[in-house]
């Protein structure tokens, strides 16, 4: 009987790695396919190889850009300004969250301007950062952490108020002052939802900083697509897409891994 | 002097629409050492008496002074057990069981031994390591248990400790709390809704009637049982009278 079952368990095993298997190499298929059917469509002349370039052109590229040192240069730029964006973004608006849960005032009197600037888009306003704050570093990573940060208040915020309130009764009747109520429960109990945001606000700080290269135009991926786009050259389009792109899944990823470290597998 | 009194305690709650008065006109007084159970009818206001007991909450007239001294705070001179066990799901058992210390400042290498040491007693040593949610009902109302405990307070409350659990765990943590409470000569007060519960537990019992809860009568508990384990109180020849005449004041409320 346990013989049968070890058997049995052992086939299930089995069939889970065999499908997994099957899904991966799915994926890779997929992926193989659009590169290879790219390259024929372009060679062949089925798709305009000016307009959607090739991944043999992008590859050149990307190899000639590699030897010239300038790639290397816009993707830091990018990489740079995108996560200092992102860090900006989801730590002052967690901490704004925090001195709003302080002060119930306050977050009263700012309800309808949060409710406004969350509707506004923030890209339109771009210019006016450029025009305070220079066409430049300073104004990209603004518009990086612009984009993110209003969003960023109103979800926490509104996790730190959702905190069951029956919590708080066990901390203050150990005496517990605001603060420590606030350290010890209130912020602990939202990290879930903080982390949710911080997926969320990966994404939003690309969008900002590619944006903002889009305005300022001097260097960076998003100053690539711009100029490709302006002189014809659809490869450097190309190129930058697919650099942002598999950048943009390793910060996901590593705030996947961060939500692993952080949330404890356990809590239910 | 009284360990705790009551002098006419009153305590409505106030939002834009409503106005709920909860209880009124309460004044009792609790000896050190005494063990007192409150019953009544659901939203009769006795996890709202608790609160304000534990300095949570204010009245909104009336004194409750903790050894002569007015409670206007949570004291550490007070442990309160919530009606569920809110233990942090974030936490260790380990971490749980000294928050208290922790908030408190009191958490050196002693009280933390101590508290581990309540938590072996509770037969729960092997836990210290694992989270709340890896715990069945019973053990994470003595984890609860043991965190209250930790800080060594005079006075416990315990709000309806047992009602989530079934019925044969519940009989077993009366038999361990009540004997915990007494070796460590605590005073306590137990709300409940299990009639038999406060007779088997306590040496007063005391009714209160709703909207807004007052004390409808107290019940002194006779030596003969108060000073038995819950479980064998329970079986005494003289508990079942006791459960009645209690049984029957409950009832003409309801009406
Ligand atoms: N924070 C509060 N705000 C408004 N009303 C409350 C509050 N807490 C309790 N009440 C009201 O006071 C009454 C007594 O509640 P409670 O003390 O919880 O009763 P019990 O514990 O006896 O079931 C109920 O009518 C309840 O609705
Ligand atoms: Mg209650």
């Amino acid at each position: 009987m346990n013989d049968k079952n070890k058997e049995l368990h052992q086939n299930y095993v089995k069939k889970l790695t065999r499908e997994k298997r099957l899904i991966r190499l799915t994926q890779l298929s997929i992926l193989i396919f659009f590169f290879v059917m790219w390259e024929v469509a372009t060679a062949r002349q089925w798709l305009d190889p000016l307009l959607f370039s090739s991944p043999s052109r992008v590859w050149d590229l990307f190899l000639t850009r590699i030897q010239d040192g300038s790639l290397f240069t816009h993707t830091s730029v990018t990489l740079f300004e995108t996560i200092l964006g992102f860090i900006l973004g989801t730590v002052i608006g967690t901490v704004v969250a925090g001195i709003l849960w302080w002060s119930p005032f306050l977050s009263k009197v700012l309800d309808p301007y949060l409710v406004i600037l969350n509707s506004m888009p923030k890209v339109a306003l771009g210019p006016i950062l450029i025009v305070g704050l220079g066409p430049g570093f300073t104004s990209i990573v603004a518009m990086g952490a612009l984009i993110s940060v209003v969003i960023t208040i109103i979800v926490v915020y509104n996790a730190f108020r959702g905190v069951d309130g029956n919590y708080l009764k066990v901390i203050n009747s150990f005496g517990a002052t605001k603060r420590q109520s606030f350290f010890s429960v209130i912020l602990p109990a939202s990290y879930p939802t903080i982390i949710s945001t911080l997926k969320v606000n990966v994404g939003l700080a690309w969008v900002g900083v590619i944006v903002g290269e889009f305005l300022v135009s001097k260097q960076g991926l998003g100053y690539m697509i711009v100029y490709g786009f302006q002189v014809f050259n659809f490869t450097m389009v190309m190129l930058s897409l697919i650099i942002i792109a598999i950048l943009a899944t390793c910060m996901y990823q590593l705030v996947e891994l961060l939500e692993r470290k952080l949330i404890h597998k356990h809590s239910n | 002097m009284a360990f705790l009194e009551l002098k006419e305690v009153e305590k409505a709650f106030f939002s834009k629409e409503t106005l709920t008065e909860a209880i009124k006109d309460i004044s009792f007084s609790l000896e050190k050492g005494e063990f007192i159970s409150i019953i009544g009818p659901s939203g009769c206001g006795k996890s709202t008496l608790l609160s304000l007991i534990s300095g949570l909450i204010l009245p909104t007239s009336g004194t409750i002074e903790l050894d002569g001294i007015e409670i206007k705070r949570p004291t550490p001179e007070t442990g309160y057990m919530l009606q569920q066990d809110y233990l942090f799901p974030w936490l260790s058992i380990e971490e749980n069981i000294t928050l208290g210390l922790k908030t408190m400042g009191k958490l050196t290498g002693e009280t933390k031994t101590s508290a581990l040491h309540l938590l072996e007693k509770m037969g729960l040593g092997d836990k210290a390591k694992h989270f709340p949610g890896e715990l069945s009902g019973g053990m994470r109302q003595r984890v609860a248990l043991v965190r209250m405990l930790s800080t060594d307070p005079k006075l416990l409350l315990l709000d309806e400790p047992f009602s989530a659990l079934d019925y044969q765990t519940k009989l077993k943590l009366e038999d361990l709390v009540f004997s915990t409470i007494k070796e460590h000569k605590k005073t306590a007060i137990l709300v409940t809704h299990d009639i038999g519960e406060a007779i088997a537990m306590s040496d007063r019992v005391i009714l209160l009637n709703d909207r807004p809860g007052k004390i409808q009568r107290v019940f002194h508990i006779p030596s003969e049982l108060k000073d038995l384990l819950p479980f064998e109180a329970r079986n005494h020849a003289t508990f079942n009278k006791w459960f009645q005449e209690v049984w029957k004041e409950l009832e003409s409320l309801e009406r």
